[in-house]
């Protein structure tokens, strides 16, 4: 019930930003009635959904540190990535690796692969059974990865909450 | 300041529609499309700017998530020959 | 005040050209689908985000700005999935041909830390 009601509210914040409007009652009375009407479809689907897990977000508000940080790791990223691009020689050197990170719940996980493709120049092909696959454009983005700071980020989001 | 971003999201385009003509293999050619979408998101953003029409980052937002579910789309299709009914979806489940 | 904002706007939207421009460039230049991946992530990432930030630094304290941001949120999302998406469908394919890997690949600086080493396992090249 809660998680339903909590659905609700994120749907109704969001057609609020996204409509604009705020002082017209009748738009009102029928953006919440189709909040509703999303939110019955969605409870639908996870019934009908044999596959659905419930989402347990257990990472704390340490990824409010995390952030700025991968955002800065973007920007550094991407700087080297351009300035391969622009070289005439094209000095790349793609490389696959195997990755075993150390988080143990999946959403920390799936946090890390998304960190790593979010990261231009490196790539997660696959994560199964805790092992990341990783194609990188560059042997140098590819030992940064080895080395493991990011994979010590990302546990340390999880480790603060459990 | 806006005509020349969207100058500079134009060119990106072209080199984004060129490469999905001579992409060899199919994938190539979706990327390129997929970039190509995302360009155009950025396009709309700042169209909307230029012409004073602050309406076109809803249109921008949902250009965002078709060009999403069109690109998986694709690719569902490419892996499996239709969009993937589950009399087609091999065993393992976490596969595209 | 609104000086410094508009000059911070335009070379946001200045930078953010610019790197989109360079992912195009990428896209063309690189050899092999693979890395081309790594070159569109240039757009995707900073270049969608630099744009974005400077149209939102135009647009002020307004919901446009809330739209702006629910866009980027959207975009750096749905791009390392449709990366992660294509490059699984390319690498499951057995038409298409394997990634270029570098030859000499034991270069890579062995990591310290131990939890790495023994699933350290680098392919050779094809």
């Amino acid at each position: 019930m809660l998680r339903i009601l909590g659905l609700w509210s994120f749907c109704a914040g969001l057609w609020l930003v996204l409509s604009g409007y705020f002082d017209i009652p009748l738009l009102l009375v029928f953006g919440a009635l189709s909040c509703a009407l999303a939110v019955f479809i969605a409870w639908r689907v996870e019934k009908a959904d044999p596959e659905v897990q419930p989402l347990h977000l257990r990472v704390g508000p340490q990824i409010i540190l995390y952030w700025p940080w991968l955002l800065w790791q973007i920007v550094l990223a991407n700087l080297d990535v351009a300035r391969r691009i622009l070289d005439p020689q094209l000095p790349v050197s793609p490389t696959l690796i195997t990755l075993k990170p150390t988080q143990r719940s999946e959403i920390a996980q799936v946090i890390y692969a998304n960190s790593i493709t979010l990261t231009p120049g490196t790539i997660t092909t696959s994560l199964s059974d805790g092992v990341l696959e990783v194609h990188a454009l560059t042997r140098e983005a590819a030992g940064s990865l080895l080395e493991g700071g990011m994979d010590r980020r990302v546990a340390a989001l999880e480790r603060s909450n459990a | 300041m806006f005509a020349v971003t969207a100058l500079g999201i134009l060119i990106c385009m072209v080199l984004a529609i060129s490469r999905a003509l001579l992409g060899p293999t199919v994938y190539d050619r979706i990327m390129a499309v997929n970039a190509f979408g995302t360009k155009t998101v950025l396009i709309i953003a700042v169209l909307g700017f230029m012409t004073g029409r602050p309406d076109f980052m809803d249109i921008a937002l949902v250009y965002a998530l078709i060009n999403f579910i069109g690109t998986i789309a694709v690719l569902k299709f490419i892996r499996y020959g239709d969009m993937g009914w589950p009399r087609n979806v091999p065993d393992e489940p976490d596969d595209l | 005040m609104t000086w410094l904002v508009d000059g911070l706007s335009g070379l946001a939207l200045l930078c953010g050209a610019f790197f989109v421009i360079v992912g195009g460039a990428g896209l063309l230049r690189m050899p092999d689908f693979y890395t081309r991946m790594h070159a569109a992530g240039v757009t995707d990432t900073l270049g969608a985000g630099l744009i974005l930030l400077g149209l939102m630094l135009q647009a002020g304290w307004t919901l446009i700005t809330a739209k702006l941001l629910l866009i980027l949120i959207f975009l750096w999302l749905t791009s390392p999935t449709a990366s992660h998406a294509l490059v699984r469908a390319a690498l499951s394919d057995p038409q298409n041909p394997p990634p270029l890997l570098q030859e000499d690949i034991q270069s890579v600086p062995s990591p310290s830390s131990t939890h790495l080493s023994e699933g350290e396992r680098i392919e050779q090249a094809k």
